[in-house]
């Protein structure tokens, strides 16, 4: 991460022999620190050279990889302190907890049903935590196996006891479960089990301190497949806590250069969905919840799927026509822009409204309609030039489009311009279906 | 092995200001939210719920519930808040509205001041949103409430300079309204301290979007002026109201009572409007105005947690 070419060029053989395609060493270094080349194309390099340049480049935030299969995911990475620096890469994964003194099925099942649709996309949790409340291994083998039988989440193991560890990873490790947790007294065989599963671990300290002092005695036994658990549970030492590792990490102090995991739980479950939250935009890998109850999840999801968006890009959808259940020639037609919110927003009301209808986005560059109004985006020009482009007043029979109330002002340009009855619409979509039912199907 | 914690060296601080019969302080910092151990929070952030001048129109049953016996009864209904233990009572002026009462400014001063004398809490007094309207009726107000240092809004850039003037002429504060963008922000911030008004009697509203519809836009705009105010960019130090009760009652998640897959009303709407609030404290909201008082409840007790020491 940042080498200069120079800094490079210091570890580089010297030979000019141009084997690796560079005219001279010093030309490959300056493609190396540019990213253009790899390191892999000089057959000189030394093992300690290449060694210090893997590490030098490494990025502040290891990237983890998580579970197998298509709930796998990723989290790491990540180069920003604020996201209007540039944006977050990662999201958090969410963690719901199961103990292994209740019944795991049932909870699970819950778990499984943890999946929303918002802005066209869905959303879930991501992984189901088993924790070994009852101490008992055999216990622990068997909730590790119901969760495992009864779920495609990842899971995530839950144990001080490296018999009862190894017990549950006989069952689960191919499936590459988060291994929590390795500490001061267990982390040897605790690294040997991750290491034979090729498993992430997590690192748990009892703070700053000791946890550094833990992730380098695991490093030392060659294992770099972590995650950082400072030991805090405290609402204001996790926070106090999250931002000290992110920092670190982006000042290359290398044994923060992992991501981390935060633990919400709560007997409470609103403190514990808000301070999940919370942990989701402080810079937590993995969030731990007990709570599978919708309620309580679909903030935090909400919330991550918010603060984890590209703030250079607003999710936008393809400005074309939408067809909400099977309109026909008497079908209205709807105006929005292709902000993904204001789209989905008149698409929810409008199937809730149970009124088949097109719907049209106008390419706003992924902007609200007021915001987009504001911004001159949203415009009669705009509205009619996509209308008659897309050609929908030739698929109906009744020469009218419906405008957002907000923008009532527009009506009166945009029928002129397209020859059409122009007709406000409530300000709110929430409004669309006593709208329809007032305004449109009396017509 | 020691990690040096890693503390940065902020310049600058969070003007603070004082409001209401009670002085209650708010702002101050000198440091990012909660991050105790490189700094001051002198002050905890405060929350406000909202009392209408007459009966609200839109709010769901689940919202109306806790005041159903004084919803049209601004004086009763501010009296209740207080018991409910919000720091601040928010009338909202909304029969001024063209659309509703268009009541005059008399008539709402009257409305105001009877609000003011009925409790010892600090007042805020929101104008309809109309910002013609409002700049004509927020003076008379302003006149009434003399000496209660109420926090008068909202002012935009079309009319700050009338409740500017009478705010600063019978002792309050100000909000200052401009939509999500720092430098509008800035610009409207120096406005109002060029007619003399002083920067620890403004404070500013970015227009915030609720969980769900736009509430990351306001979050980064709340950080970046945090930042600045921290590093000593002095137009920017003011203390942050957010607008948070307005916004997230309006979503269908807060507001629409039966959608089984997202659970229970009653939980999942304190939540929207409870982590709607908490996501700004964390970015550096300063004055929370509220619609529910479960959700004072709630937020405070997440504050209770948030206000520790967490010092290294
Ligand atoms: C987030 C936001 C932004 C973001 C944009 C995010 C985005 N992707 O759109 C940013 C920061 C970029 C932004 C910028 C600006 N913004 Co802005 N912004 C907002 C904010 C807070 C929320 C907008 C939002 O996402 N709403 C949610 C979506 C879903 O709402 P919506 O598209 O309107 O859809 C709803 C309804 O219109 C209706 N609906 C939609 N389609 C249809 C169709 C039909 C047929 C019907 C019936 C109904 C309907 O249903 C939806 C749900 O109810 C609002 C204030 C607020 N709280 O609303 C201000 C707001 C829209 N912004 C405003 C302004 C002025 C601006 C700027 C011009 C300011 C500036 N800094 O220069 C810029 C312009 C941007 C540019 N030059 O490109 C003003 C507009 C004022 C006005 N009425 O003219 C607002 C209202 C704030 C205010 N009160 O002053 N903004
Ligand atoms: S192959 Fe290696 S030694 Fe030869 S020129 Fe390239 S960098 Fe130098």
């Amino acid at each position: 991460m940042g080498l200069t070419g120079l800094e490079i060029f210091k570890q580089l053989p010297k030979k000019n022999c141009k084997e690796c395609g560079q005219p001279t060493c010093l030309a490959f270094a300056m493609q190396l620190a540019a990213g253009k080349a790899s390191l892999d194309a000089c057959p000189y390099v030394s093992d300690a050279a290449r060694e210090a340049l893997d590490a030098a480049s490494a990025p502040p935030v290891a990237l983890v990889k998580i579970g197998v299969g298509e709930k796998a995911f990723q989290i790491g990475n990540e180069t920003v302190l604020f996201r209007h620096d540039k944006r977050f890469e990662h999201p958090t994964g969410i963690a719901i907890q199961v103990s292994d003194n209740e019944d795991v099925k049932a909870k699970v099942d819950q778990i499984n049903k943890l999946v929303f649709d918002r802005v066209g996309q869905v959303h879930e949790v991501n992984m189901v935590a088993v924790s070994n409340d009852s101490g008992d291994a055999a216990k622990f083998a068997d909730a590790v196996k119901t969760a495992q039988d009864n779920t495609s989440y990842p899971l995530l193991l839950i144990s001080s006891d490296t018999g009862a560890m190894e017990k549950a990873l006989e069952i689960a490790g191919a499936n590459k479960p988060v291994v929590y947790a390795a500490d001061a007294n267990n982390y040897e065989a605790m690294v040997a089990l991750a290491k034979k599963y090729e498993a992430p671990l997590v690192v748990k300290g009892s703070d700053l301190n000791s946890l550094a002092e833990l992730v380098e005695k695991v490093a030392g036994l060659g294992y770099k497949n972590l995650i950082l658990d400072s030991g805090a549970r405290e609402f204001s030492k996790v926070v106090a806590d999250q931002t000290q590792i992110r920092r670190q990490a982006l000042k290359l102090f290398r044994p923060f250069g992992y991501p981390t995991i935060a633990f919400a739980n709560n007997d409470d479950p609103i403190m514990e969905s808000v301070n999940a939250s919370t942990y989701v935009a402080k810079y937590a890998g993995i969030v731990v919840m007990t709570s599978a109850a919708p309620e309580h999840i679909l903030p935090v999801i909400t919330l991550r799927l918010n603060v984890y968006t590209d703030p250079q890009k607003p999710i936008a959808v393809e400005s074309k026509i939408y067809e909400i259940l099977n309109p026909g020639p008497d079908a209205p037609v709807l105006i929005t822009t292709n902000f993904s919110l204001s789209y989905f927003c008149v698409a929810g009301d409008t199937e809730a409204s149970r009124v088949p209808a097109y719907i049209i986005p106008v390419d706003t560059d992924g902007i609200s309609v007021l915001t987009a109004w504001a911004a001159g985006k949203f415009t009669p020009e705009t509205i009619a030039d996509t209308v008659k482009k897309l050609g929908i007043l030739e698929k109906v029979n009744h020469n009218s489009i419906i405008i957002p109330g907000g923008v009532a002002v527009l009506s009166g340009k945009t029928a002129e311009l397209l020859g059409a009855e122009v007709i406000v619409g409530p300000r709110e979509s929430a409004g669309i279906p006593s709208f329809f039912k007032q305004r449109w199907l009396n017509k | 092995m020691a990690v040096t914690i890693a503390k940065e060296r902020w310049t600058s601080k969070v003007a603070e200001m004082t409001l209401g019969p009670n002085g209650l302080k708010v702002g101050g910092e000198t440091t990012l939210p909660f991050l105790h151990f490189e700094g001051e929070m002198p002050n905890r952030p405060v929350t406000a719920l909202e009392v209408f001048d007459m009966e609200p129109q839109d709010w769901p049953d689940i919202l109306k519930e806790p005041f159903a016996d004084v919803l049209s009864d601004p004086v009763a209904w501010a009296k209740k808040i207080v018991e409910y233990g919000a720091d601040m009572v928010a009338l909202r002026l909304m029969s001024a509205h063209p659309d509703w009462k268009d009541a005059s400014a008399d008539e709402v001063a009257k409305t105001a001041k009877a609000v003011a004398e009925a409790i010892d809490v600090p007042l805020i007094v929101l104008g309809c949103g109309v910002e013609e309207k409002d700049g004509q009726i927020l003076p008379v107000v302003a006149e009434a409430l003399e000496g209660k240092r109420c926090l008068i809004g909202c002012a935009t850039a079309e009319n700050y300079k009338s409740i500017t003037a009478a705010s600063n002429a019978y002792g309050h504060s100000v909000i200052a309204s401009s939509p999500l963008d720092i430098n509008l922000c800035k610009q409207l911030n120096i406005l109002i301290t060029e007619m003399g008004l002083s920067l620890d009697r403004i404070a500013f509203d970015p227009l915030v979007g609720a969980l769900g519809y736009g509430i990351e836009y306001a979050y980064s705009i709340m950080e970046r002026a945090r930042m600045g105010a921290l590093t000593g960019d002095k137009m920017l130090a003011t203390p942050i109201v957010c607008f948070v009760g307005m916004e997230a009652w309006k979503a269908k998640e807060a507001k629409d009572p039966d959608v089984p897959e997202w659970g229970p009303q009653a939980d999942r709407a304190i939540l929207w409007e409870v982590t709607t609030a908490t996501t700004f404290a964390i970015a550096g909201g300063t004055i929370f105005i509220l619609r529910h008082p479960e959700s004072v409840k709630r937020f405070n007790a997440f504050i209770n947690e948030a206000m520790k020491s967490n010092a290294y």
